[in-house]
């Protein structure tokens, strides 16, 4: 398991920055900019063939603010690698992966509207879970956790939630 | 040529069981709607399990008058909405109550649809009688069978007791 995961390190020494084994997973912290060299060595150089998920953290208040996360599987070594990247409120902006994986697709749509991390590359991030027209983004710390935004005008004696 | 005759008993050999009855004609259109309802499960979530035992045999609400269910609405007459209404999915609930035919009533199965439970943020509505009218509800997480089958005869009382617009001066 750490021959492995000793030979990964080696070989992307110059595109990342601190890395760690926790829970049995290799976590790699890498620049935004390194992922396509990074996921596409881990790929087609190590076999890992199964893209498991992409998700963000929102660190409020910290700089850069959105850590991203993605997970891959290799089924023929039966091991995980994590990798994690931050970037800046400002340009929330990282490479697409469905180039190498077509379940990107889906799981980036989810992590744009629920983060608003933009994926470049990615040819449809319309919303999958939330519906045309949501205003902001729900799992951003940020959003007023009672905010509602009801596509149906309330019956009389109910009051529309306002728009914060 | 024996023309064939239809036996008449005699006035003495009659049983006077259901020679006449005397009610009011709303009272009769009541008891007659009440146990014949015909539930559409709109069913979202977790609750749709406890629905399933509610209608199976060791509940039956058969027994009630409410065991087949119509999966469409235009069949329908008691829209049991069974689970948590998103706002993605308040347009598709209000479509569904619109295209069932009056008479009908709404029954809100569980906690969620009775208030939203506990969820209170984005995606859930809280309470699905901000979109359509209720006329019982049956809170728990998920109810008791016995709860609903509560809330189904409170429901029958309450369809007992109404008005019904077909009830009118020509009828």
């Amino acid at each position: 398991m750490s021959a492995l995961f000793d030979r990964i390190r080696e070989a992307l020494a110059p595109k990342v920055g601190e890395s760690s084994v926790e829970h049995g997973t290799l976590v790699l912290r890498i620049a935004p900019g390194a992922l396509l060299d990074v996921v596409g060595a881990l790929k087609e150089q190590f076999r890992f063939d199964l893209f498991s998920d992409v998700t963000a953290v929102d660190w409020l208040g910290r700089e850069p603010r959105f850590e991203i996360v993605w997970h891959f599987y290799s089924t023929m070594h039966r091991l995980r690698v994590r990798i994690k990247a931050r970037v800046a409120e400002a340009e929330p902006v990282v490479a697409s992966l469905t180039g190498m994986y077509g379940a990107a697709h889906y799981m980036e749509r989810e992590c744009h509207e629920m983060y608003g991390i933009v994926f470049a590359g990615n040819p449809d991030l319309r919303p999958i879970l939330l519906y045309e027209g949501f205003e902001g983004h729900p799992l951003r710390k940020d959003y007023p956790k009672e905010r509602e935004q009801p596509l149906v005008p309330y019956r009389a004696g109910f009051e529309m939630p306002s728009g914060e | 040529m024996n023309a064939p005759t239809i036996p008449i008993r005699p006035e003495s050999q009659k049983s006077g069981a259901f020679e006449y009855i005397c009610t009011r004609k709303d009272e009769l259109i009541g008891w007659a709607r009440k146990f014949s309802l015909f539930p559409y499960p709109f069913v979202t979530a977790c609750c749709g399990m406890e629905f399933m035992s509610v209608s199976a045999t060791p509940y039956d609400t058969d027994r009630f008058g409410a065991a087949l269910p119509r999966f469409t609405p235009r069949q329908s007459d008691l829209l049991m909405v069974v689970g948590t209404v998103t706002h993605k999915q308040a347009p598709i609930l209000l479509k569904v109550w619109e295209q069932m035919c009056e008479p009908k009533w709404v029954l809100a199965f569980g906690v969620c649809a009775t208030s939203g439970g506990f969820y209170n943020n984005y995606a859930a509505v809280q309470g699905i009688d901000r979109i359509i009218p209720v006329d019982v509800y049956v809170p728990g997480c998920p109810p008791r069978p016995e709860m609903v089958i509560d809330g189904i005869m409170k429901l029958q009382e309450k369809i007992a007791n109404q008005q019904h617009l077909i009830v009118n001066d020509r009828f």
